[in-house]
């Protein structure tokens, strides 16, 4: 790293977070005047227009790369349309350890005179809550499942190679074609697609006007500069962003910056969950790459260079502020761009390119939050490309995490995907699938898997409340059979399913009536064609995922039972009820038992695992297939974010021996310390699972340093990840951290301000973690060397 | 089908020879390594080990022993070993695994049944299964037939061997086995049998006679400062490797992991006070065999 690269990202990392209340004014005042006066997109899409007009420029010292969501660096707005925070509110976000932002007075005063005055009663948030039925908001509160949308939008998306090869201006000219086509005679929904494709028009002047508004602010800054060497790049600057997004690019720096760009206006447009990603970032810089090296108008250097200024833009862009469970559920500043590094071409071959390498490089160099980053393998790649990424995964960042290109493929095609679509796709957020710029995939929450277990337990009541939120299915000691239960729990799964689903079917008719995204809607195929936004079905593909968290903590819980009670009869119902009650205490060995003697997930015992096969199925068969209000349908898929830790917080004793509130396992890991056959009888446990029916799932491994020591250390996990995929998983991640050092680092968070962890499907900052969050991670089993 | 005795079956070994493997330690050893990290591997049959801060002093062994070994009333409890006869049962009772047998006698199906459950693992890394121990050549009637089912299975066998058994069962092994791990610990025949337990002469004799009838054996020297890392013996150790034309060496630098073990099966560590060679040192010392045209490699 240069030092430019270097003072760019000591900028990035020294400043404190803190919020910005620009956007919010703006938004503000965009609604006053448009509000009731044009239709909801056009309304969008002046509020869009009035930010990109207004909203400050900021140029960075130093920098090559420009555009800020904020004022600056770590200066995050808030979205009150969405969620408008109360007062108290800015002072939890403001006063809490961890994931704060700084609130200044002025910016309170302003949230307390011209925002909530304006908002209370009118965002998403409070809409939603008030649409819910009592049902739905008990089993909320109860911890059942979380409600995504509740305070962030739909997004989860992530960008195609369209804007490499097409500027706003030939996106417009798409507009006014399709604008063209409406039918006014036969269409009922003309006006509809009308106002959305002139909104979608609107946006693209937009973006244009601000990309104009950094040219006009970097020739400003050169005139007055000094140092030649600065003004030259301050006149490129100016040039570069004179030119895209309006213009398709014509070089690598332009290729980056109309990319950053697009992705400021998605995070501005709304707060997008996972803000936005650049996918296959290699494969859509590679043409720029070879030309301007061949044209000998770009140099490696330079190229490394433009890259690791692109990195940082994104670390500058911390999550907007959470507050309520969807902090509890998502504890980080982490966004979630997560880039996808290799796999295949969208003709099927070797995606692998000499970018694919300095992406590699640029990751091991930064050592930094954001951008998440993960490597595709296939097994058309070749092995030292996945060599190389373990050794950047052995620096112990949790980057890159790694997943299975040609899994990930059959994924999206069982999901009725054309396979070259499917080949366009990838992963996003923590490892979730999609077809790059042409679905729409959203997250709609958490589901409590071991939660149902514990209802079905109390016959349908809530120990925790003593409210009753489920089925009344009988009382388990009155149960004969280890099949019983599993009915019965089934039973009470599908329930809190429904409940769920009413909710979202509403929620989703919230958005596509009230939250159109027309700038989103430009780049996500086919939103211009159908003239729908990408809210209201507009894309290709449209996909809806529940996510099932604590697959390990059921599994074992199950196991237990059945070993336990019907099997073995080494305890009775009533006996494991009473201990669960008085959270084990009096009855420790009635809990080692469970801990100690009851077959359990990831030690490749098909006695336990094939519990693990009946809960994902029945899952599964829950959830998939069922339809959505786009036209699409609801997928299931496997993964916690810091939801296991919030899950476990309300979720009693549980019968695989763990105390309440204690986490519930993470992704589809084994429970903490449950797995004790090292890694390859935890991959064989895991593959059990048919990931092909998902829509991704997640595996943490924690390896001590020395595992991997060496070029023979690299090359087993090589292997140990190719066998993995060969039993078709999707995706698995290192920690490699002795658990020595992250006791240390809990105990001297001082010594400790650059360790980067792996969370879920993220990493995070040790220090940016709750201390349950640190306890359950140095609990992983460790696998050492032998 | 043959039975035998082992201690553990450790999944992912990428010690043990090439690629990812199984290893399959089997119980009992002739000899007695001061620095042995595995000491709990050195006595044939089961046996009896203690973690104390585990118990929860439930009080569950004591109702279960069948010989009243185990005095009531005690938090961890107390054992008449002159009683016990590693039977086991309060093993299976003890709800924290306070108590644990280790060794327990197998079937040749149930290894092979662990074995195989990675053959994905081995057919991708090129890997496969090891026998170590302990010293496998001491049950060489289920080694052998572990060994046959894997030839049938096409599965690259290793054998971790210390050498010390019969000539005649190491030639029969030697048939059936793809790799030999094969240690040498001193040249010096009155420092082995102090420090080992037994004379070296049995030892480097088979190896003579083995490096003629098989050719893919890996010799390993454990390093332990202070008792056999001296140069004369270190000379004299490559010298002797080349002799009988054997090119691969395997350094193992002494480590301290087995300390811990001691206590639980209540016995002195004798070398207590080795520490660990630093990598320069143990670098310096591969130099040595290098020089007698070996290929080195530090670690297994």
């Amino acid at each position: 790293m240069n030092g430019r690269v270097k003072s760019l990202r000591k900028q990035s990392i020294e400043t404190v977070p803190c919020i910005s209340i620009e956007r919010a004014v703006l938004v503000t005042e965009a609604y006053k005047e448009y509000s009731g006066k044009v239709s909801v997109p056009m309304l969008r899409a002046l509020t869009f227009k009035h930010l990109m007009e207004n909203k400050a420029i900021c140029i960075n010292p130093g920098e090559l790369i420009v555009g800020e969501r904020g004022l600056g660096p770590q200066a995050t707005p808030t979205y009150p349309e969405l969620c408008c925070h109360t007062v108290e509110d800015l002072e939890i976000i403001d006063d809490r350890d961890k994931i704060f932002f700084k609130v200044s007075n002025e910016v309170k005063d302003i949230q307390r005179d011209k925002i909530i005055p304006y908002w209370k009663g009118r965002s998403i948030r409070e809409k939603i809550f008030g649409h819910m039925s009592n049902e739905w908001l008990d089993c909320y509160n109860a911890g059942i499942f979380t409600e995504f949308m509740e305070q962030r939008a739909p997004g989860h998306t992530v960008a195609d190679g369209k804007i490499y090869k097409k500027g706003f201006l030939d996106f417009k000219a798409d507009i006014e074609k399709s604008l063209q086509s409406v039918d006014y005679l036969n269409d009922p929904e003309a006006y509809e697609k009308q106002e959305q494709l002139k909104a979608m028009r609107l946006c693209a002047d937009a973006i244009i006007a601000y990309a104009n508004r950094h040219a006009e602010k970097a020739a400003e800054l050169a005139a007055d500069e000094k140092d030649p060497v600065r003004k030259k790049e301050l006149e490129r600057i100016a040039k570069v962003c004179s030119h895209v997004p309006a213009h398709a690019p014509r070089n690598f720096w332009e290729a980056l910056q109309a990319y950053w760009f697009v992705h400021i206006g998605v995070i501005t447009e709304l707060n997008t969950w996972d803000s936005f990603n650049p996918g296959k970032l290699d494969q859509h810089l590679y043409p720029f790459y070879k030309k301007g090296i061949g044209e000998g108008t770009l140099t490696r250097e330079r190229a490394l260079e433009l890259l690791e200024c692109f990195w940082v833009k994104f670390n500058n862009q911390p999550a907007p502020p959470k507050v309520g469970v969807t902090l509890a559920e998502s504890g980080t500043y982490t966004d979630f761009a997560n880039i996808n590094i290799g796999g295949i071409k969208p003709d099927g071959s070797d995606g692998v390119n000499e970018v694919s390498y300095m992406l590699l490089e640029v990751i091991g160099d930064m050592k930094i939050l954001q951008p998440s980053t993960n490597v595709q393998v296939s097994q058309k790649n070749p092995d030292r490309f996945v060599k190389k990424a373990c050794e950047v995964i052995r620096m112990g960042m949790g980057f890159p995490s790694v997943f299975n290109t040609d899994a990930v493929v059959k994924e999206l095609m069982r999901q009725g995907k054309t396979i070259e679509d499917a080949r366009c796709g990838g992963t996003s957020g923590c490892v979730e699938i999609g077809t790059f710029g042409k679905e729409a995939y959203i997250l709609t929450g958490y589901f409590n898997i071991p939660k149902v277990l514990e209802i079905t337990l109390y016959n349908g009541t809530d120990p925790r409340t003593g409210k009753r939120i489920g089925l009344e299915t009988g009382d388990p000691a009155s149960f004969e059979s280890y099949d019983q239960l599993f009915e019965a729990f089934e039973k009470q799964m599908r329930h809190f399913l429904d409940i769920k689903i009413r909710g979202n079917n509403i929620i989703e008719k919230l958005y596509a009536t009230n939250m159109p995204a027309p700038f989103l809607s430009i780049i996500v195929d086919d939103c211009i064609k159908k003239g729908k936004d990408y809210n209201a079905g507009g894309a290709r593909y449209n996909s809806n995922y529940i996510q099932g968290v604590g697959i390990g903590t059921i599994t074992d819980c199950l196991s237990a039972v059945k070993y336990h009670v019907f099997d073995n009869k080494t305890m009775t119902m009533e006996g494991l009820l009473e201990a669960l009650g008085d959270d084990f205490k009096g009855h420790e060995k009635i809990r080692q038992l469970l801990v100690n003697k009851t077959p359990r997930y990831g030690n490749d015992d098909d006695y336990a695992d094939y519990l693990m096969v009946s809960v994902f199925q029945t899952f599964f068969g829950l959830v998939d297939g069922r339809k959505n209000l786009k036209g699409g349908s609801y997928r299931i898929n496997m993964l916690p974010t810091t939801c296991h830790i919030y899950f476990g917080s309300v979720t009693g004793a549980t019968p695989d021996g763990r105390r309440a509130a204690y986490p519930l396992s993470e992704g589809i890991s084994p429970v903490q310390g449950a797995d004790r056959n090292g890694p390859t009888a935890v991959i064989k446990s895991a593959s059990k699972m048919d990931h092909i029916k998902t829509g991704g799932t997640l595996l943490n491994q924690k390896f001590s340093p020395q595992v991997l020591e060496g070029e023979e250390g690299l090359e087993k996990l090589t292997h140990l990840i190719r066998s993995y995929f060969r039993l078709e998983g999707h995706h698995i991640q290192f920690n490699v951290v002795s658990a020595d050092t992250l006791r240390d680092a809990q105990n001297n968070p001082g010594n400790y301000g650059g360790l980067i962890v792996r969370v879920a499907g993220y990493s995070d900052y040790f220090n940016n973690l709750s201390k349950e969050l640190q306890d359950e991670i140095i609990t992983r089993t460790e696998h050492c060397s032998f | 089908m043959a039975t035998g005795t082992i201690f553990n079956i450790q999944k992912y070994s990428i010690h043990d020879g090439p690629g990812i493997r199984t290893t399959v330690f089997l119980k009992g050893c002739p000899l007695s390594c001061w620095w042995c990290h595995n000491p709990e591997s050195q006595r044939y049959g089961p046996q009896l080990v203690l973690w104390k801060e585990r118990c929860i002093g439930c009080g569950d062994c004591t109702k279960a022993c069948p010989e009243d070994a185990i005095l009531p009333e005690n938090t961890p409890p107390i054992i008449d070993e002159d009683k016990c006869s590693c039977c086991g049962a309060c093993a299976r009772v003890c709800p924290a695994t306070a108590l644990e047998i280790i060794g327990k006698a197998v079937t040749s199906e149930y290894v092979m049944k662990e074995i195989e459950k990675d053959l994905i693992f081995y057919d991708q890394s090129g890997g496969g299964v090891a026998f170590s121990g302990g010293e496998p050549l001491m049950q060489p009637e289920f080694l052998k037939s572990l060994l046959k089912e894997c030839k049938k299975r096409d599965i690259h066998t290793v054998v971790d061997t210390s050498g010390y058994a019969n000539w005649e069962i190491l030639s029969a092994v030697s048939g059936i086995t793809d790799l030999f791990l094969y240690d040498i610990k001193h040249m010096d025949d009155a420092v082995h049998t102090k420090t080992v337990g037994v004379s070296n002469r049995v030892i480097l004799e088979n190896l003579r006679k083995l490096a003629w009838i098989h050719n893919n054996i890996n010799i390993r020297i454990p390093l332990v400062p202070g008792i056999n890392d001296d140069q004369t013996n270190i000379h004299e150790t490559a010298q002797f490797i080349s002799s009988i034309n054997i090119k691969d060496v395997n350094i193992l630098p002494y480590h301290r992991t087995g300390i811990d073990k001691y206590g639980r099966l209540g016995r002195e560590y004798r070398v207590a006070d080795v520490r660990e060679p630093s990598k320069e040192y143990v670098e310096s010392i591969g130099k040595v065999f290098v020089g007698y045209g070996l290929s080195v490699k530090i670690g297994g």
